[in-house]
């Protein structure tokens, strides 16, 4: 199977509102390729959340974004940053942070895992059966903007 | 409705509160309240799960050929168990519950997948931090990343048996998440040739890496055995589906209970009943309903499902190594059933080596390569599907009108059967262990020790970045918070 080596992966439900905001990101970035040969291959990949599984998605990448919603107001319209492998904590949790995937993937694959940043979309409300908030929608689309910038960038 | 030792205190205004929130490492949000009396002496415990609504609204109005894949959004851990309760209910609106051979074992390749990575998550990566180093131990290494390090081998064989699980439900849903595969009366594909040997290739590995699970928790059940022959002991009826022999089966079945000293209340009773055997009972503290079996009434009528309740229901096992292990855990309780919640994770390791061998068998089965796929017959209006999901007996219960659309919907879920055992777990652990003493994290952990052997589902709550801290507080009797301690996503712990 062949893996491109640049790897977009976003989680949330579709059905909780805002929580859809990293799946549809992906739905996005997905219509826009076709007019993008520049950014080269790109997987794109969803699930509800991060769990251990993950960290074999990242083998023979070179550069990974993982996108989430995030309820963090100081997120808003939406936060970058770089990820690195971390003792994570995390006690939420079937669900691992980002953090702790390339933990994982160190672990199991005993090397450093590929670049890897956070794409965090602020929204608002996260009921289920709840529409995306009149905030989130138009935060999505700086978020879009600057995931095509990011993918312009060379890779490496 | 009954309430039980430590339910409610007598005057809870004048007790300090302690609030667990969210309950780690299970799904969802799930929060615990005690109340201590200037000696820590505790008077009440609650279980509360806080995000178990709107279900049955969320799938009200819709065309019941969309429910089998809409509900998977209800939970983001088992999908799939919700995915084929729903299927199994749609068999009977478009009168196909009778399915091909291909359909039911695609489905049931689907189901035993499932049971696979959800159990391996569960003990290797949410459970054994706390059985390898202790209820007590440092709080970092209370974790995957904490085992990881540990036990790179462990964590290792967990992340891959997972990630396997999960390939098998790809293949036979179509998709890693959302998927479409199985359809009212069937299923939409079946294997082809090179999706089969491609599973087929890691299958003896899976079944012997699930041997080695089971032989890691009968270690640590043998050399602890005081503590997991009484921790969050919870004597009770147990229910679960059995095959019509009495065999496990996780697919498909009639129920059965049996009373806490193993005697039969009810066997091979058809689940199309479920509304008059069971009655959901409602608690005005709790937004989760405490189901009972109706003739025993709400006292003695509640149970508890999942690994612990099948592995002790059934009579065997179909697959001939987890029959062995059922067996060695039947004679470990010299005849007796093992209630301790700890023996949750000896039955999981059971149930995940049957799913193993299970997949194993029915990949090489011919039919899953057939093209008879969907079944069909005289529409009905009304139709009930129950399956045993990795954490217990789940019901699905749906009325569909002339125009195609879901009337009414009715869903109970694992952990909403196992509520009040739950609870009844966590007041023993609390009245054993916190009970006159100083609290301490370690001390707390124990509760949550307690709730995640039922390994609850309380709902796919979102996991939006930021959603999810743990907050301690001590409040004293008016309502001053005295202390806090908070736990962010990065594991530290700030007061």
């Amino acid at each position: 199977m062949t893996v491109a080596p640049t790897l977009i992966f976003g989680w949330g439900n579709p059905s909780r509102g805002d929580d859809a905001l990293g799946p549809l990101l992906l739905d996005r970035v997905e219509a826009l390729l076709p007019d993008h040969p520049e950014w080269g291959a790109v997987d794109l990949l969803t699930d509800f959340q991060l769990q251990v599984e993950h960290a074999l998605d990242l083998d023979g990448r070179e550069r990974v974004l993982f996108v989430d919603a995030s309820a963090a107001t100081a997120d808003a319209p939406y936060g970058v940053s770089a990820v690195a492998p971390a003792r994570d904590s995390s006690f939420t949790t079937h669900a691992l942070s980002p953090q702790g995937v390339l933990h994982v993937y160190e672990e199991v694959r005993a090397k450093p895992p590929p670049p890897c940043h956070l794409l965090a979309i602020a929204g608002e409300a996260f009921e289920l059966g709840s529409p995306l908030s009149g905030g989130a929608t138009a935060n999505l689309e700086d978020a879009l903007a600057w995931t095509c910038r990011w993918l312009s960038q060379p890779r490496g | 409705m009954y309430q039980f030792e430590l339910e409610t205190a007598k005057s809870p205004d004048t007790l300090r509160r302690i609030v667990i929130e969210p309950v780690s490492r299970v799904e969802g949000h799930g929060k615990v309240t005690i109340l201590l009396d200037d000696d820590n002496k505790v008077h009440q415990v609650r279980l509360h799960i806080v995000e178990f609504r709107g279900f049955e609204k969320f799938i009200e109005g819709r065309p019941y050929w969309e429910v089998p894949v809409l509900v998977q959004r209800l939970c983001g851990i088992c999908p799939v168990s919700h995915h084929l309760a729903a299927s199994k209910a749609m068999d009977m609106i478009v009168g196909g519950a009778q399915l091909t051979p291909t359909a039911e074992k695609i489905r049931r390749l689907m189901h035993y997948g499932q049971m696979l990575q959800s159990h391996a998550l569960h003990f290797f990566h949410l459970s054994s931090p706390d059985l390898l180093f202790g209820f007590d131990s440092d709080v970092a290494k209370r974790n995957i990343v904490g085992v990881a390090a540990a036990n790179p081998d462990v964590a290792k064989k967990g992340v891959l048996l997972r990630k396997f699980g999960q390939e098998v439900i790809r293949v036979t849903s179509g998709k890693r998440v959302h998927g479409t595969g199985s359809v009212p009366g069937g299923v939409n594909k079946a294997l082809t040739p090179e999706e089969r040997d491609y599973l087929l290739k890691d299958a003896d590995q899976m079944v012997a890496w699930s041997r080695d699970a089971v032989r890691i928790i009968k270690q640590l059940h043998r050399q602890n055995a005081a503590l997991y022959d009484s921790f969050g002991l919870v004597p009770s009826t147990m229910m679960s589906l059995v095959g019509p022999g009495g065999e496990l089966d996780f697919y498909h079945g009639a129920l059965r209970a049996k009373d806490k000293d193993g005697e039969a209340i009810f066997d091979q009773v058809s689940y199309q009943g479920y509304n008059t055997l069971l009655t959901e009972g409602v608690k005005s503290w709790s937004y989760m309903k405490f189901p009972y079996i109706t003739a025993l009434g709400d006292e003695n009528g509640w149970y508890k499902v999942g690994p612990l309740a099948r592995i002790q229901n059934c009579d065997s096992i179909p697959t001939p190594l987890a029959e062995e292990e059922r067996k060695e855990f039947e004679a470990y309780g010299n005849g007796k059933p093992q209630h301790a919640s700890l023996a949750f994770h000896w039955a999981r390791m059971i149930e995940m080596l049957c799913a193993a061998e299970t997949i194993k068998s029915l990949l090489v089965d011919d039919d899953m390569l057939g093209r008879d796929l969907v079944a069909s017959g005289p529409r009905r209006s009304e139709g009930i599907g129950v399956i045993e999901a990795p954490r217990g007996t789940l019901f699905h219960h749906y009325r569909v009108d002339d125009d195609d659309l879901v009337t009414y919907a009715n869903l109970i879920v694992s952990t909403t059967n196992n509520n009040t055992a739950m609870n009844v777990a966590v007041r023993e652990v609390a009245k054993k262990y916190l009970s006159g003493r100083e609290l301490t994290e370690g001390l707390l952990n124990h509760i949550e020790v307690a709730i995640r052997c039922f390994d609850p589902c309380l709902s796919c709550a979102t996991h939006a970045l930021g959603k999810m801290p743990l907050e301690v507080s001590l409040v004293d009797a008016g309502g001053t918070v005295i202390h806090r301690l908070t736990k962010g996503e990065d594991g530290e712990i700030r007061s």
